[in-house]
């Protein structure tokens, strides 16, 4: 044992010797937070639009009024025939351009009828559905101020809707989960794998292989300090949403913070796993960068739910561990649910970590080749 | 010119010795191409409903049919208990709860308003925004059946309309392949050569080769030319590869000019490895590297707008954003993929680029001390 204590006090004095990792270590999450929180938005401000009015009378002057001025758009020209569409939109600064056909207003009067169309960048189909979505409302707001008090007459049905969990819409209910979730497995997976694959490549792994601790305690040894410093930066982060974004933890802490080191510990497993078959440092940074990230982003749930995706993904993303603690936290930091609604994702973390154990243990070589 | 090229060769033969990295660096950005590009999507299909129909009446019934019979949703379970609807939501077997009040039908029929509680998660704040639309789209047009229905019942004042037409240019069906090729494409291109240029200098420098090196007569910038060239000609690879992908598997246009794209993503790569190179003098160990580069790619990666739309963000990070080559190739990728921007369209872009491309590959070669 205290063979064993002295090895991990050697592993924490290799970390704490390079200040600048420990920085980083804890800054990437902070700043993770701040870009998510303030900087990224999947919400529509200040999109570019023109104007194409073939009319030029007071009611197109009126409605493309109350479209710029609603906070959404932001005017960016006034065009003056069908083929500057193409060449505003190709810019890349107008997102869209909204035409009125020649006498709209006073068709709109006389006939009670008139159109105009929405040409939206559909290189872009989030910001051109949002943008199309935005100005129709709009534009259905003004056709209701415009007919005055009757037209009430037509609603029939008054739905009314409630937002759970996060009535104010905001996105940090998304994003905290998932940067947590983001940062643990790869800061975990890539600390782990680098630490051993470094001993191997410059072959002090051969050190610690004849001196007399036993390979699970040199495993466990360098898995210890980083264990230790996940779960800081685990509460560095829920301390960092509660602080700037007001975010609390709705359900159990004790909970959280046990499934958390659950999470840990399987991103930990898979990181030694991944150091078993590198024999470089290169390759064990390549397989959990850039194998793990982006996968990890897109097919998590995180930003975009399964079950959008085609079928077939729900069994691709039922590999991926991040997948089921997406679901754990955000269940009991948001909704603040109990153990009885997670026990199955729990579970499979579970099984996925011992997985992991047992595929190194069988892996890992204590001769040299 | 002699130096450069064996030098050049020397880098080709470290890189490709490595069995996994010489496979990987192609394998990984097919293989996560292949996966990654059709599964994102915002679009809403079956989102799981439970109803609460309190009411029983054709009305309410009519409701419901007609949300079942939409694409976008599924009635997955109905109930009469509010407490069972809540512990559904709970675990997550559906998303939204919509409950119709007794009365719903006879507030209908007498020519009141009818009124409707709808629930939904909105965790997902955009997700939860989208199943609001479609589902005010569904209701809004079951109230149109409704007037249609009753119109003898209930005079109707006529009311201007405006009808509005929307068109979606360059991506008619707003095919998310073609939004999402361009940008994995970047940031895998990106990751690779960033992680692995700073970190073939770095490991010369951890492992003591770069001595070696230091006592030839090899100049500064020979040496950074030839750590760069390498990846450069990788980088471009993997572009191509990810175009041809993208042409087969995908069938995703290509308006604009091959050439142009390539000469953009060759000023951009140059950018990436000078800001990598650069980084790389600063770090001893490939494990210091390792976590500068994964920093700042992260940063480059999120605020690039490769999720989210560019204009929502705030001003300072659009500032920021001056300074991060990421950006500007996402945005030119995806114009001249998609629109056919000319070099005219994105010269603003292109000149930002070889400004930072120039700026930090010379501050990557006076960094770079031959002197211990």
């Amino acid at each position: 044992m205290k063979r064993f204590l002295g090895f991990v006090k050697k592993e924490f004095l290799h970390i704490f010797r390079d200040y600048r990792t420990l920085f980083i270590l804890f800054g990437i999450p902070a700043a993770q937070i701040l870009i998510f929180g303030y900087a990224v938005s999947t919400d529509i401000k200040n999109a570019g639009v023109a104007v194409l009015d073939l009319s030029h009378d007071e009611i197109t002057q009126k409605l493309t009024d109350k479209i710029v001025s609603s906070g959404f758009f932001k005017k960016t020209g006034t065009l003056l025939n069908y083929n500057d569409i193409d060449k505003v939109l190709k810019k890349g600064k107008t997102k869209a351009v909204i035409v009125f056909e020649n006498d709209f207003g006073k068709k709109l009067i006389s006939e009670g009828k008139a159109s105009l169309s929405i040409i939206s960048d559909g290189s872009e189909p989030n910001t051109a559905t949002l943008i199309t979505g935005y100005t129709t409302s709009i534009i259905n707001d003004f056709t209701m101020e415009f007919a005055g008090p009757n037209s009430n007459n037509s609603i029939r049905i008054l739905p009314e809707v409630k937002m759970l969990y996060n009535p104010a819409l905001k996105s940090h209910f998304m994003f905290v989960p998932g940067v947590v979730t983001l940062i643990l497995i790869l800061i975990c997976a890539l600390m782990t794998s680098v630490t051993i694959t470094r001993e191997k490549e410059f072959g002090t792994m051969e050190v610690l292989l004849v001196s007399p601790l036993r390979p699970v305690q040199i495993i466990l040894g360098k898995v210890m300090p980083y264990f230790i410093l996940s779960f800081i930066n685990v509460l560095l982060i829920l301390l960092l949403s509660w602080l700037v974004f007001g975010l609390p933890v709705k359900g159990s802490i004790i909970l959280l913070l046990a499934e958390c080191m659950l999470y840990i510990l399987m991103s930990l497993t898979l990181g030694i796993l991944i150091s078993t078959v590198s024999k470089t440092m290169q390759q064990a940074i390549f397989i959990s960068l850039i194998g793990i990230m982006l996968p990890t982003i897109l097919l998590s749930g995180f930003i975009y739910p399964i079950e959008n995706m085609p079928k077939i993904y729900d069994y691709v993303s039922s590999v991926l561990p991040p997948r089921y603690f997406i679901v754990i936290i955000k269940n009991i930091m948001i909704k603040g649910t109990g153990l009885m609604y997670i026990w199955k994702e729990t579970l499979i973390l579970i099984i996925m970590t011992l997985a992991f154990m047992g595929l190194s243990v069988r892996n890992f070589k204590i001769r040299l080749e | 010119m002699r130096t450069i090229f064996y030098l050049i060769r020397k880098e080709f033969i470290q890189i490709f010795r490595n069995k996994f990295i010489s496979k990987a660096i192609f394998a990984v950005p097919i293989v996560q191409m292949l996966i990654l590009v059709p599964a994102v999507t915002f679009e809403l299909k079956n989102v799981k409903l439970t109803v609460i129909d309190k009411d029983m009446t054709p009305e309410s019934r009519g409701l419901i049919t007609k949300l079942n019979g939409s694409t976008f949703f599924k009635v997955s379970f109905s109930t009469f208990s509010e407490d069972e609807a809540n512990n559904l939501l709970h675990r997550n077997k559906c998303s939204t709860i919509i409950e119709i009040p007794s009365g719903f039908g006879n507030d209908i029929g007498a020519g009141k308003q009818g009124k409707l509680l709808v629930s939904i998660d909105a965790v997902n704040a955009s997700s939860a925004q989208l199943t609001w639309a479609y589902l005010n789209g569904v209701i809004r047009d079951y109230n149109a059946d409704l007037i249609k229905k009753n119109i003898t019942t209930i005079p109707l004042i006529p009311f201007p309309l405006i009808e509005v037409t929307n068109r979606y240019w360059y991506n008619e069906l707003l095919n998310y392949k073609y939004y999402m090729l361009p940008g994995i494409l970047v940031i895998l291109v990106t990751a690779i050569g960033f992680l692995l240029s700073g970190l073939n200098m770095v490991r010369e420098k951890e492992v003591g080769t770069i001595e070696q090196i230091n006592v030839t007569p090899v100049r500064k910038y020979h040496f950074i030319i030839a750590k760069m060239a390498p990846f450069l000609l990788i980088g471009l690879t993997d572009l191509a590869l990810g175009l041809i992908i993208g042409k087969i598997a995908f069938n995703i246009p290509f308006e604009g000019s091959i050439f142009l794209m390539f000469l953009a993503s060759t000023i951009f790569l140059i950018a990436v490895l000078g800001v990598a190179l650069f980084i790389s003098t600063f770090s001893g160990t490939q494990q210091q590297y390792m976590f500068v580069a994964f920093f700042c790619m992260i940063i480059f990666i999120l605020m690039s707008g490769i999720f989210t739309p560019y204009e929502s963000m705030p001003m300072w990070a659009q500032d920021f954003n001056l300074i991060n080559p990421v950006a500007y190739l996402m945005r030119i990728n995806r114009m001249v993929m998609l629109k056919g921007s000319t070099i005219h369209d994105i010269s603003r872009e292109l000149y930002s680029l070889v400004v930072i491309a120039i700026l930090f590959t010379t501050l990557a070669v006076r960094r770079y001390r031959k002197t211990a």
